[in-house]
C-alpha cells in the first residue's frame, strides 16, 4: 500500500512538470507583453528592452523561459507582476483566503439545502413537490453562474435600490471601500448573494442525489421490517432510511468539499 | 375446533396499475387458529402474500383494500395508523423472503432486536440488551452474547433469517406470519429454519403461517393447508385429507406436479397463471383445467364443504377420485 502511494505520488511530478509547462506555453503564445511594451515606449532602447524581458522572464525561447520560471518558482524567487508590477504572493493570498471562505460557505448552505430538498422530494415520488424540487434543480444545474450572478446584481441591489431606494445587498467586494477590521455582519451581508450564486448549483446537484439514494432505501427489504415492527413512522424515515440514504451522499460530499478552491 | 385469532374475512386488495385495476387478491376467506401451523400454498401471484401483508398493513397506499380482517376481535381493515402501529409487532409479526436485505445493514443485531423490544414494551436499554441475547440463543445463534454487538453482513443467510424470526417473535406475538422464510436459503439451512419456527410454534403457542409454493416443506410442518388461485383459495383442510385426497383440479395438479421416488415423469400442470389484470370469467382455473366445462365459466365458485376438505370447484362431486399418492 506504502508503495502504491509512493508510485502515484513519484508519477505526479511529470504530470504537474507537463501541466505547468502547457500552461506557460500557452500564455506565451497568446501574449506578447514585449511588443505591447516597444509601443508603449517607442523611444526605448534596445538595453532598456532586454532589461524588460529579463525581468519578466520573457525568454524567446520558450523552453529555457519556461525552466528559468520553474526554478524562480520553486526557489520563491517570484517575479513582480507585469502589469502594476506588484508582489504576486499578498494578492494570491488574498484571493485564496477568499475563494475558501466563499467556497465553504456555498458548499456547507448548498449541501444542507440540496438534502434537505432532496428528502422533500423523495418522500412523495412524483407528488407536485417532487416535479417543483426536480424542475427547480434542473434550471439550477442548467443556468450557468456567471448569468445567475448577474441576474441577481440586478434584482437585489440595482432594481432593489430603484423599487425601495436602498440595495439589499452589495454587488461587489468583501467589505465597503475604506473599511477595516473585521465586522461578521457586514461580511455575511457581502458574501450572501455571491454564496447564492456558487450554493445553487450545489443544492441543485444535492437534491437530486439525496431524492434517488433515499428512493433506492425506502424500496429496500429493511424499510419493510423497520416497518413491520409497529415503530413511528418518523423513526422508521430517519433512523433506518436516512442513515443508509446519507452513505454515498457523504461519499460526494468529502469529495466536493476537498475541491472547495477550486469551485 | 381451537379459537381462531385471524380471521379473514371478504378479503379484496386492488393495484391501480398503468394498465388498470389489478385485482391481486379477490375475496379471501381465511381462519388463523391459536397455536396452528396454516400453510398457504400458490404460485407467484396467486394473491398469497398480498393477503397477509394487507393484514398487516404494509401494502403501499396505492393499495385499496376492502374486506375484514379481524385479529382476536380487533379489526384490522380500516384501523387507524397509530392502531396498526400498536398491533405490528406486538400481536402480529412477518418474517420475509430474503435474509440478506431484510436487516438493516448499518445497524447492530442487538440493537435491531432491541428495538422491536422497546417498541412495545418498557424495558431499559439495558434489560432491552439481555432479552435480545436471550432470543438470539432461543432461535439457536451460538455465543449469542457476542454475535448481538456484530452487523448483519457478519452473519451467513440463515444465520441472518434466525435473527429475522428472533426480531419477529420479541414480543411474543399471537400470529407469526412467514413470507417463504426458506425459499432464498440452501436446502439444508432450509430444514434447520423449519425446526426453528415450529420450535418457536410450540414453545410459545404462537400461531404460524407459512406461505410458501413448496408443497415439501407444508407437508413437513403444517397442520393445516389453504390453496390459492389467482387471488381466491380454492381448497382448504388438514394435512392428511388434503395430501391424501386433493379435490381441487388445482391442487391435484400440483400435487402430480412433485417428484416423488419410483415416478418416472413429472406430471405439469398445462398453461400458465392468469393475467390479473383481466382474469378468466368464473372460475379462474377453468382455462388450464382437465375437467373444465361450461358451467365453470359462470360464477365464482364459493368454498363448499366436501368429506373433511373445502372445496372452491363447481364440479368437485361429479369428477372422479384423485389417485392415492402416497
Amino acid at each position: 500500500m506504502l508503495r502504491y502511494a509512493l508510485r502515484r505520488l513519484a508519477w505526479s511530478i511529470p504530470t504537474l512538470l507537463l501541466v505547468t509547462f502547457l500552461v506557460y506555453l500557452a500564455l506565451r503564445i497568446g501574449t506578447n507583453p514585449v511588443e505591447s511594451f516597444k509601443r508603449a515606449n517607442p523611444r526605448a532602447t534596445r538595453e532598456k528592452i532586454q532589461q524588460y524581458i529579463d525581468v519578466n522572464g520573457l525568454d524567446p525561447n520558450y523552453v529555457l523561459g519556461y525552466f528559468r520560471w520553474l526554478k524562480n518558482f520553486l526557489t520563491g524567487e517570484w517575479p513582480r507582476s507585469i502589469k502594476g508590477s506588484r508582489e504576486v504572493w499578498p494578492a494570491l493570498k488574498d484571493a485564496m483566503a477568499n475563494t475558501l471562505r466563499l467556497g465553504s460557505a456555498a458548499t456547507v448552505v448548498g449541501i444542507v439545502f440540496g438534502l434537505i430538498a432532496g428528502v422533500l422530494a423523495a418522500l412523495r415520488p412524483g407528488g407536485k413537490r417532487d416535479v417543483f424540487i426536480n424542475t427547480s434543480a434542473f434550471v439550477g444545474i442548467s443556468i450557468p453562474p456567471f448569468i445567475s450572478a448577474i441576474m441577481f446584481q440586478l434584482l437585489f441591489a440595482v432594481y432593489w435600490q430603484r423599487w425601495f431606494g436602498e440595495s439589499l445587498f452589495p454587488t461587489s467586494g468583501v467589505y465597503p471601500a475604506g473599511h477595516s477590521g473585521f465586522d461578521l455582519f457586514l461580511m455575511l451581508k457581502f458574501m450572501a448573494l455571491p454564496t447564492l450564486v456558487v450554493a445553487i448549483q450545489i443544492i441543485a446537484t444535492y437534491s437530486r442525489y439525496m431524492r434517488s439514494s433515499l428512493l433506492d432505501v425506502l424500496n429496500s427489504d429493511y424499510m419493510r421490517t423497520a416497518r413491520s415492527k409497529g415503530i413511528s413512522e418518523m423513526r422508521v424515515l430517519i433512523k433506518h432510511g436516512m442513515r443508509n440514504a446519507l452513505i454515498p451522499v457523504v461519499t460526494i460530499a468529502a469529495l466536493d468539499f476537498g475541491s472547495i478552491v477550486g469551485v | 375446533m381451537a379459537d381462531v385469532v385471524l380471521a379473514i374475512r371478504d378479503l379484496h386488495v386492488t393495484f391501480e396499475t398503468p394498465s388498470g385495476p389489478l385485482e391481486a387478491v379477490r375475496g379471501v376467506d381465511l381462519d388463523v387458529q391459536a397455536g396452528e401451523m396454516l400453510g398457504v400454498v400458490g404460485e407467484s401471484g396467486s394473491g398469497k402474500s398480498v393477503t397477509f401483508l394487507a393484514s398487516m398493513g404494509l401494502l403501499p397506499t396505492r393499495a385499496r383494500v376492502s374486506g375484514s380482517v379481524l385479529l382476536a376481535g380487533e379489526q384490522l381493515i380500516g384501523a387507524s395508523a397509530k392502531q396498526m402501529r400498536s398491533v405490528r409487532g406486538r400481536l402480529l409479526s412477518m418474517i420475509f423472503q430474503d435474509p440478506l436485505s431484510a436487516l438493516n445493514p448499518v445497524h447492530r443485531i442487538g440493537d435491531q432486536i432491541s428495538e422491536m423490544l422497546r417498541s412495545h414494551q418498557d424495558l431499559n436499554r439495558h434489560d432491552a440488551e439481555k432479552r435480545a441475547i436471550e432470543l438470539l440463543e432461543i432461535v439457536g445463534i451460538p455465543q449469542a452474547g457476542d454475535r448481538a454487538r456484530q452487523f448483519p453482513h457478519e452473519f451467513s443467510g440463515g444465520m441472518r433469517q434466525r435473527v429475522v424470526i428472533a426480531i419477529a417473535i420479541a414480543n411474543n406475538p399471537k400470529v407469526l406470519i412467514a413470507d417463504e422464510p426458506t425459499t432464498a436459503l440452501d436446502v439444508t439451512v432450509q430444514a434447520q429454519i423449519l425446526e426453528v419456527i415450529e420450535r418457536v410454534q410450540e414453545r410459545f403457542g404462537t400461531a404460524v403461517v407459512l406461505i410458501t409454493h413448496d408443497l415439501g416443506v407444508i407437508a413437513r410442518v403444517a397442520d393445516r393447508v389453504n390453496v390459492m388461485y389467482a387471488g381466491r383459495n380454492v381448497e382448504q383442510g388438514t394435512i392428511d385429507s388434503l395430501y391424501d385426497h386433493p379435490s381441487h383440479p388445482y391442487t391435484r395438479g400440483l400435487l402430480a406436479s412433485l417428484p416423488r421416488t419410483g415416478k418416472q415423469r413429472l406430471t405439469p400442470i398445462m398453461g400458465f397463471p392468469p393475467n390479473m389484470l383481466n382474469p378468466p370469467s368464473g372460475c379462474a382455473f377453468h382455462p388450464r383445467c382437465e375437467f373444465a366445462a361450461e358451467i365453470c365459466k359462470g360464477d365464482l365458485p364459493e368454498l363448499k364443504s366436501l368429506g373433511d376438505l373445502q372445496t372452491a370447484c363447481v364440479r368437485a362431486n361429479e369428477l372422479p377420485k384423485a389417485e392415492v399418492l402416497k
